[in-house]
């Protein structure tokens, strides 16, 4: 018998405080495993968001800094300029990256900083107890939206990749899905092309955004979660590459 | 038993995702739930609710489990195994040998 799959190193040996089938679990092993396939574990910087994840960094064997709610692209921006050999990267949820920290993303992409974004969207503000989120789709019952995400009050789901491809400081949008195995592959493929770019020093800002489950929050079983990822909210947010300004 | 899988079922917290997407149908939920108070995963090697012992070592539970506690093995010698540090392509596909175009050694 020879083992083909155990954990990755960078990945502490330790539970997380996840919900079950929470899709942050499988967003942070991809990212161990890609640090370790990279071989960049030593010179890489980690910044972990305000949200659910924001105990990324017990989680991941990398440096790891805090930093406040939605600032990351801004932190990021300075250790890049001032430790321009190291590999940066922020991990980000919804309720941070295309709420409070819309500013700081979009600005960060108009630069065109040389960091990697990975963007965990899971259409509810998980960690404060499942309000509406600015990428709720419609129709989505929340604890802020209890018959539905309806337009004219709340407007729409806000798509920040479609948004940031109009930059050309962003070179590289993909997004992707935890839904099933293969989808999984892609996103690792992904992310893992989202780091080699910052490795091999293209300059601009690379986002993978990751569609995730919640079905702590979508009242939902996991299993109902990921088919209903797959369903309906790949309609608003289609899955696929975006922008490749280096592979183009 | 071409593949076997090993679940720590202590840090499972019973999600059901791998038994959802398992091909074989050989991972079941069990009975008696771990310290944590979650009802965990088995293999079915292991598990006497659903005994099968049909597992390939695909490691499709391995690749959706969001806690990493499922470790797979498979039973042949001519497998590449993900291992951190490999750069090249290949993660869960078989080495391509010049008598071996057909995989028949793949058992």
């Amino acid at each position: 018998m020879k083992t083909v799959f155990k954990r990755t190193p960078t990945l502490k040996d330790c539970p997380t405080h996840y919900c079950p089938g929470c899709g942050h679990g499988i967003a942070h092993r991809l990212v161990a495993e890609i640090i370790d396939e990279l071989g960049i574990r030593s010179r890489t910087i980690g910044i972990a968001p305000v949200g659910c994840a924001v105990l990324a960094y017990d989680y991941l064997d990398v440096d790891m800094i805090e930093v406040p709610h939605g600032r990351p692209p801004a932190v990021a921006t300075g250790m890049k300029r001032t430790n321009p050999d190291k590999i940066i990267f922020s991990y980000q949820g919804d309720g941070d990256l295309a709420a409070i920290g819309t500013a700081e993303i979009i600005h960060a992409a108009h630069r065109g900083e040389q960091i990697t974004v990975i963007f965990i969207n899971n259409a509810v503000f998980g960690m404060t107890g499942g309000q509406m989120a600015p990428t709720t789709v419609l129709g989505q019952v929340t604890a802020t939206t209890p018959k539905g995400r309806n337009r004219t009050g709340e407007g729409y789901p806000l798509q920040i990749s479609e948004l940031l491809a109009a930059l050309p400081g962003a070179i590289y949008l993909e997004r992707c899905s935890l839904h099933n195995p293969a989808q999984i592959s892609k996103t690792k493929k992904a992310i893992k092309h989202a780091f080699e770019l910052q490795i091999e020093g293209a300059e601009g800002l690379a986002l993978v955004e990751v569609l995730s489950p919640c079905p702590t929050y979508w009242r939902m079983t996991p299993v109902k979660a990921m088919e209903w990822i797959e369903k309906e909210m790949t309609k608003v947010f289609p899955l696929g590459r975006l922008k490749d300004v280096a592979g183009e | 038993m071409a593949g076997k899988i090993t679940i720590d079922t202590e840090r499972c917290k019973g999600c059901g995702l791998c038994v959802a997407v398992c091909p074989k149908n050989c991972i079941a939920i069990s009975d008696r739930s771990n310290k944590t108070g979650y009802y965990p995963a088995q293999a079915g090697t292991d598990s006497a609710l659903r005994k099968n012992d049909s597992c390939t070592g695909c490691a499709m539970c391995a690749v959706i489990c969001p806690d990493a506690v499922i470790e797979v093995s498979r039973n042949s010698n001519n497998i590449v195994a993900i291992e951190p540090g490999r750069k090249d392509k290949p993660s869960l596909v078989r080495k391509k040998t010049k008598t071996d175009s057909s995989f028949s050694k793949y058992d």
